[in-house]
């Protein structure tokens, strides 16, 4: 047995493509390996800013010969079939198959020998078809070479058994080729010189030596570890950031993590700014005080072991967001010189969708939603949803904004509250955006739902109207997002909002339909149950089609719910098949049963049932009390189970008499499809 | 490569300037002049864009004074300027030692890397108005962006024979690290010990001042609408008489005639994609001509 140790020394990869190309090359030479024979006891991969590397172990040092058979069709099969079978088997023509008798017909068979050998011999071919397959998200060539790769190839370490693999990547051009080799290179400034090795414990121990680490996991480890003990010993709590975690990860070899400290005079500006700075645009972790507030240090990781401890590079990591938080100051001690209402007039340049106007006239729209649908939400005040949707967009003509446009909301919102504006106001001008994803913090306040309900709203609506409406792989206005926070809106905060009222368009409604769908699937809601209840149609309020939805899928739960399912479906099936035969039998079988037709007791048992529960029901579903609806179709499933047990229905001698029990039938059908569609429940 | 910089460490800005061009000389690159049209940055030099085109290796590097109207602050903003120098070095093909080359110009700036973090953070480059793009980097130095590096892949829509390894060195931004200054203006433009001892502020602050003041509320817009339609009109005519090189020049003239546009916030951002496109269309055109020319030398 034997270890394949592969290694490829590029220029630095970007960090978020490392995990996943590493994956790629395991399943790659993997599956090549597989494919030529090759069983393996384990593979693994890691990535480096540098380098991809894959270690496979327990590999056989040669094959045997192999031999394999493959039927394929039958003789005298059509031309597509055989030319399939000779593409499947790599056969050039059916001359180098044989026929064989199977006792079930002639067949054609194909042998295929698979010649064996040393599998060093068959290793370089597979590297070679593995890396060609490699997909890079994007890649690149270099110099004059025609091979792409995610940045310049510069080294392939490939070993088998300790030895070097006989072959070569040829970049093309002019350029000379990448000889399969033993040596790379450690660290780009922490070592010197090419590295010789024998295997991966060899190679992982020479390359620690030469300041690399090659497993991103222990990467993290100590830039997590390091960080957590900073940390400590300055007294803050490091703001844990499984994403910032994964990417530093990806962009040193030597992790080195180093405090630093925010200048006093930045932390006055809204802590936000400073995490935007710090985090997205320098990589830095911020850390936390002992109230949760935003401490004045911050860790950077560097990728060097420095000569003077680290100073320099924390200094200059200083200076760096000094002169970004400082650009940042400057914008908030000049943004706050003006009020966001004397900013407005400034949004009728700024063009939101070349038909739909500026952002001037997409407030003017908001407002006016806004002030609409906060009377449907209790305890908004009009003036201030109107004060919050005048301003909501007024800080994308600010200084900050245009700096950092991540901040749009939030810094309208620190606007608002420098100039006194109530919080309500500015909170709902910080909410309105929200929420951005499914995971994001949905608006509660009152006034922040109108705002943030009417700016989602406003966008569908208006980009609707000119037909720009999402398709499959398209939605580059976000349209999807902005139907789910309506959605969570209205329903995490149970707003009862016709949504007819803002717009006709029925395919709209339907978008908002599927949307609720896809949300309520993902919750562990039926799928049947929700269409039972769309099915209804002419439902536009979230809230209560929900309770529907949630009283419907808890009654199917009980025993009772399910036997009345049962009989449901029995009556269902009997008035359907009889409806087959007359096409005229639907409409003569509509309305309520003649009680004077009805003869048995069972029947007359089925019709007080059922004025019973339209006597329950129907002031239930005013009420839009669900659960007592439901409640009340439990009383039917005796009778009804009576009924079946002792009626004929289809009694051909008196028609009257069959009619009569059909419209019973019908009537159940009818009361119960009054709360959801039952026929579409699968039992 | 050849021996490194023998120059001492730099300390003003304009000795940075001598550094790289002794540096890059030392690399085999010819030191090229800045190019006479006003252009938003170096890569629009013909050294650049027409050069990194074609089968013939190509090496130089030059300063190009680069015009952002946009980006003018009057002068109040320490670190914005509308006017502002990057110094380029092009490698045509890209060396495979081009990385460590790379590394050695710091070395020459004073940049000591037993002491600092430098860091190569991905960061595609692209060119709407050149139909231009490339991978590579921002590079980092203890958190500071230093230089872009860039493998150009395509430029003017067209696919590259040779790739080229372009590195742009914000000079301001650069200076402003290794001279340890808040402000752009503070920079020491010469020496301290010269007989005339300026900073950057005495050499170009009332320039800022002044060229926003244009840039923002002067430019008469009727006119470079007219100067965009008369330089689109005569690129095109002088490409039927396959003289890619003056074209290219109109070319420059309409893409700096739509930067001062748009600062004067005369475009609307729906006409600003059609203006874009409307460049990029000339550059093209005039890359294909070079192209041709280029190919029937070879």
């Amino acid at each position: 047995m034997a270890e394949l140790l592969l290694e490829l020394l590029s220029e630095e990869i970007p960090a978020r493509m490392q995990a996943r190309a590493a994956d790629d090359l395991k399943r790659l030479v993997g599956d090549g390996l597989k494919a030529a024979g090759l069983e393996f006891k384990d593979a693994s991969a890691f990535a480096t800013p540098r380098r991809l590397t894959l270690v496979v172990d327990g590999l056989p040092t040669a094959r045997a010969d192999v031999s394999e058979e493959r039927r394929g069709p039958r003789v005298g099969a059509p031309d597509q079939a055989v030319q399939g079978f000779l593409k499947a088997t790599g056969l050039a023509s059916l001359d180098q198959a044989e026929k064989r008798d199977t006792g079930k017909g002639e067949f054609w068979f194909a042998v295929i020998r698979k010649k064996g050998g040393p599998t060093a011999e068959a290793l370089p071919g597979i590297i070679d078809a593995a890396m060609k397959a490699l997909p890079w998200p994007k890649s690149m060539r270099w110099g004059s070479g025609t091979m792409t790769w995610v940045r310049p190839l510069q080294s392939i370490v490939a070993l088998f058994d300790g030895k070097v693999l006989a072959g070569e990547i040829a970049p093309g051009g002019q350029m000379a080729p990448i000889k399969f080799g033993d040596t790379t290179r450690g660290h780009r400034f922490l070592s010197n010189g090419p590295i010789k090795v024998a295997g991966f414990a060899d190679y992982t121990a020479k390359l620690r030596a030469a300041h690399v680490m090659l497993d991103p996991a222990e990467r993290k480890q100590v830039v997590f570890e390091g960080a957590e003990r900073l940390c400590t010993e300055a007294q803050v709590a490091l703001k844990a950031d499984e994403g910032l975690l994964d990417e530093v990860a990806g962009l040193v070899e030597w992790p080195v993590p180093m405090l630093g400290t925010i200048d006093a005079q930045f932390m006055g500006v809204p802590p936000e700014v400073l995490i935007v700075s710090m985090k997205t645009h320098q990589r830095y972790f911020v850390t936390t005080d002992r109230s949760g507030a935003l401490a004045n240090r911050f860790v950077v990781v560097a990728n060097n072991v420095a000569r003077d401890g680290g100073k320099t590079i924390v200094d200059g990591n200083e200076r760096v967001l000094r002169s970004r938080l400082s650009d940042a100051k400057f914008f908030w001690d000049q943004d706050r010189k003006q009020r966001l209402a004397e900013r407005l007039p400034a949004l009728k340049d700024i063009v939101f969708h070349a038909k739909l106007g500026t952002q001037a006239e997409r407030v003017q729209r908001i407002t006016q939603l806004a002030s609409q649908i906060a009377t449907s939400v209790p305890g908004a005040d009009i003036s201030q949803v109107e004060q919050a949707a005048l301003l909501c967009k007024a800080d994308l003509v600010t200084g900050m904004v245009g700096e950092f446009p991540e901040l749009q909301g939030i810094m309208g919102r620190y606007y608002a509250l420098e100039e006194k504006i109530s919080a309500a106001v500015a909170d709902a001008i910080g909410d309105h955006y929200a929420p951005a994803g499914p995971n994001d913090r949905c608006p509660s306040a009152p006034v922040s739902i109108a705002v943030a309900l009417a700016d989602k709203l406003d966008a569908l609506v208006s980009f609707w109207s000119i037909g720009e409406k999402p398709t499959g792989s398209r939605d580059p206005y976000a349209l999807r997002r902005a139907a789910l926070g309506v959605i969570r809106i209205i329903v995490e905060n149970n707003i009862r909002l016709p949504l007819k009222k803002f717009f006709s368009a029925d395919d709209l409604m339907a978008f908002f339909a599927d949307r609720l769908k896809v949300q309520m699937r993902e919750k562990g809601v039926r799928h049947d149950v929700v269409d039972a209840v769309f099915a209804l149609g002419g439902e536009d309020d979230l809230v209560r089609l929900l309770a529907r939805v949630e009283a419907v899928q808890s009654f199917l739960g009980t025993e009772a719910g399910k036997n009345l399912l049962t009989a449901y479906g029995r009556a269902a099936n009997i008035v359907r098949a009889e409806e087959k035969k007359d096409k005229t039998l639907a409409s003569r079988i509509a309305g309520a049963p003649d009680a004077a037709l009805l003869q048995q007791i069972e029947e007359k048992n089925v019709a007080a049932a059922l004025a019973e529960v339209e006597r329950l029901v129907t002031p239930a579903l005013q009420r839009e009390d669900f659960a007592a609806a439901m409640q009340a179709f439990a009383g039917l499933r005796g009778p009804i189970d009576a009924f079946f047990e002792k009626v004929t229905v289809n009694v051909a001698e008196k028609p009257d008499l069959r009619l009569n029990r059909l419209k019973l039938l019908n009537q159940i059908r009818a009361t119960m499809d009054s709360v959801a569609d039952f026929s579409r429940i699968e039992g | 490569m050849s021996e490194p910089s023998a120059r001492p460490k730099p300390t003003c800005f304009q000795e940075l300037i001598l550094t790289l061009q002794d540096y890059w000389a030392r690399q085999g690159c010819l030191i090229l002049q800045p190019f006479d049209m006003e252009m938003g940055a170096g890569t629009f030099h013909t050294a650049t864009t027409l050069r990194a085109l074609g089968p013939k290796p190509w090496y130089a590097a030059y300063v190009q004074p680069s015009r952002r109207p946009t980006d003018g602050r009057y002068g109040d903003n320490p670190m914005r300027l509308q006017h502002y120098y990057q110094f380029q070095a092009i490698l045509k093909p890209s060396p495979p030692d081009i990385l460590e080359r790379y590394l050695g110009s710091l070395a020459a700036i004073g940049i000591d890397t037993s002491l600092h973090d430098v860091r190569f953070v991905e960061d595609d480059w692209e060119s709407p108005t050149l139909g231009a793009w490339g991978l590579g980097w921002e590079v980092w130095c203890d958190g500071s962006e230093i230089s872009q590096f860039t493998y150009f892949q395509q430029v003017g829509g067209i696919d590259v024979d040779l790739v080229s390894g372009e590195i742009t060195y914000g000079l301001e931004r650069l200076a402003m690290y290794l001279f340890d200054k808040k402000s752009i203006f503070e920079l020491p433009f010469n020496r301290a010990d010269s007989e005339v001892p300026l900073s950057y502020g005495d050499v170009f602050l009332q320039n800022e001042r002044e060229q926003s003041a244009y840039n923002f509320e002067f430019a008469d817009t009727d006119m470079l609408f007219r100067h965009f339609a008369d330089a689109e009109k005569e690129c095109g005519r002088l490409i039927e008489k396959r003289l890619p090189l003056p074209a290219y020049e109109q070319c420059i003239k309409a893409s700096h005639c739509f930067n001062l546009l748009d600062a004067r916030r005369v475009i609307s951002v729906t006409e600003r994609q059609s203006y874009i496109l409307r460049v990029r269309d000339l550059a093209k055109a005039c890359c294909e001509a070079w192209l041709a020319t280029q190919k029937e030398a070879a």
